[in-house]
């Protein structure tokens, strides 16, 4: 994009200014760099965004966003029901719920080495991964009702986790107000051999260690330090998810129109926040939520299952759990005024800074971890939430890297086999049941997140705390 | 009769070409199994019947495309050949496929969903149907 389409309000923020049907602006947090990168999709997916009915202070983008659906990936918008504010089946997307979470091992480098080869190989057996893979478990109707309503919490009391897994989870386990009886006969059958499912595309489980420290307080605090061993798994609510997102997508598309909402994109399609259409919506995508959390919790589960196997006594502890596809009820400061709006995050995480009262005790102090993604074989960051990011992006952060080429591209440049023997030159193993998948995958197909996570530390959307590199990579 | 992949920033377009709005169902459904694997690799040893409707021929492709998803997602098939009749705005298909093997097919990934970014059914120039969207994966 041309940076000369923006005003350049600081280093890291660039304003969209209103005009045409925006009803608000639009800031896109990036530097000239990543600007100059960004498709030219964003700024009209901004825009677009600006459109919508209820939306209060500004359309957002974070230092990753890329042309999405409707929203951009990396879009941040919210809506205040008292001002005709919508809900957005787009604004969340067909992976509700995707997120990160984030396992300390209490294992050094050293220690997993020796092991890491028959470790790489236990995990490639254990998880569920890529297409045409199922759970163990297989779920009633009861049980499916049951688990759309507890999440991680129903996923404990079936015996898969700590307790002291739900404390270190967002909305500490369980999101309010699901509501089953909205969620369609076929997401739930789709879902129905899903459970404990990694899915493909750039979901992975990463082993990985620390290799450099940005703030040692809050890494301690985060139970961090170099040479540290963790376990992050980027997935999210699997076919319940995908089928809820495309159902309330079609429903919406049709019906905005007679709720008085005209859409500059079909893929905006949205309803009233206070209409019957946008709270079966809202019931649904919380139970995909919920589904989601239950789904890592029962990935979490594999997981020490084969730690415990490999490398006996292992203990691992839940860092965080967070999600980047969602909206949810939050309390922010708009016009100088505490309002209760619906803050929807395609790509984009949740980032509370300190002293927020929805965070454990322990991470009162540093505000909460941000846990960014990489891509296969690069690295992955762990940040904390600032008061900034509260006051000036509804406490919102990036959430990856973002794809640089398409997955065609990806295919022609490189080969799946050469990727594998060049990673594990690095030291780094890739188990995947497909090499077309892990070519498509390239880490030289994404974007630099290094470039992405130092904006966002730089606009202080969140700072960084620590730098993770891959061992072993379990891909769909 | 054709189909194509085109490029979107996170995901991938796919498209089909054809003589008939039909052809290019059939086609675009091709093209999105040429997303997840390589369609010569799949069997056409068992067929399944669709039907969908929509209020207009590009929510129809959307449903169209879906309507597999849901079957390859819940049945753990892939497809490799389509028939496709359509009436108005009123859909009729069968599939031809087989179960996923995972070593033979080496499927690349999963679709998600068929979105309506860059949704089109519309008449060329030359006069054959187009019919495309972008899947989300």
């Amino acid at each position: 994009m041309d940076p000369g389409r923006l005003q350049r309000i600081n280093d890291c923020e660039w304003l969209l200014p209103q005009r045409g049907a925006m009803r608000v602006p639009g800031v896109i947090f990036a530097d000239e760099a990543l600007i100059r990168e960004m498709d030219d999709k964003v700024p009209e997916q901004v825009a677009n965004v600006a459109t919508l009915p209820g939306i209060v202070k500004a359309s957002l983008a974070m230092p990753d966003a890329h042309w999405g659906y409707g929203f951009p990936i990396g879009g941040v918008a919210a809506f205040d029901p008292d001002e005709g504010g919508v809900i957005s089946a787009g604004g969340v997307g067909f992976d509700i719920s995707c997120g990160v979470r984030t396992l300390l091992s209490g294992l050094t480098r050293a220690e997993i080495e020796p092991v890491k080869r028959r470790l790489a190989d236990a995990l490639a057996e254990r998880i569920p991964a890529g297409v045409g893979s199922t759970g163990a478990l297989s779920l009633t109707a009861d049980e499916m009702d049951a688990m759309l309503r507890g999440g991680a919490r129903w996923a404990l009391a079936r015996g898969y986790g700590h307790p002291e897994d739900l404390g270190r989870t967002e909305e500490q386990g369980t999101m309010a107000g699901a509501e089953p009886q909205h969620v369609s006969a076929a997401a739930k059958r789709r879902q129905r051999n899903e459970m404990g499912t990694l899915g493909s595309g750039n979901h992975y489980l990463e082993v990985q260690h620390v290799v450099e420290l940005y703030d040692p307080a809050a890494a301690r605090a985060f139970g961090l330090a170099v040479g540290d061993v963790v376990v992050s798994i980027h997935c999210g609510s699997r076919g319940l998810g995908h089928q809820i997102g495309t159902e309330f997508l079609r429903e919406m598309a049709v019906t905005a129109a007679t709720a008085g909402i005209m859409l500059p994109d079909r893929e905006l399609a949205c309803a009233p926040i206070r209409s019957p259409a946008g709270e079966r919506y809202l019931g649904a995508m919380r139970a995909a939520i919920n589904c989601a959390l239950a789904n890592r919790q029962m990935l979490t589960h594999l997981v020490r299952g084969v730690f415990q196997a490999v490398l006996p006594g292992t203990k691992l502890t839940l860092l965080y759990d967070v999600s980047h596809n969602t909206c949810k009820v939050e309390r922010h400061v708009v016009d100088g005024r505490l309002r209760e709006v619906y803050v929807h995050r395609k790509g984009a995480t949740r980032a509370f800074g300190p002293e927020h009262p929805d965070l454990p005790a322990a991470f009162r102090a540093t505000g909460q971890p941000v846990l960014i993604g990489g891509s296969m074989g690069t690295a992955s960051y762990v940040l904390a939430g600032t008061r900034r990011g509260m006051t000036e992006a509804f406490a919102s952060a990036c959430h990856g890297a973002g794809r640089s080429m398409s997955r065609h591209e990806a295919a022609r440049r490189w080969q799946g086999r050469k990727v594998v023997d060049d990673l594990a030159g690095r030291g780094i193993l890739i188990r995947s049941p497909s090499l077309r998948g892990v070519a498509e995958e390239a880490p030289g197909a994404y974007k630099d997140v290094s470039a992405v996570v130092d904006v966002a530390d730089r606009a202080q959307l969140a700072r960084k705390v620590a730098r993770l590199e891959p061992l072993v990579c379990i891909k769909g | 009769m054709a189909w194509e992949h085109f490029p979107h920033g996170a995901d991938i377009g796919v498209r089909g070409i054809g003589a008939s709005r039909g052809e290019a169902f059939e086609e675009a459904a091709l093209a999105m199994m040429a997303v997840i694997t390589d369609p010569e690799r799949v069997a056409a040893e068992t067929a399944i019947e669709l039907r969908c409707a929509a209020p207009d021929d590009e929510l129809l492709l959307a449903d169209w495309l879906n309507a597999l998803i849901y079957e390859m997602a819940t049945r753990c098939m892939l497809f490799r050949r389509f028939a496709v009749s359509l009436r108005d705005h009123a859909l009729e298909a069968r599939a031809w496929g087989e179960p996923v093997d995972r070593e033979r097919h080496q499927p690349a990934v999963e679709v998600k969903g068929a979105t309506y970014t860059a949704l089109s059914v519309a008449r060329r120039g030359d006069g054959m149907w187009v019919a495309q969207c972008v899947v989300d994966v």
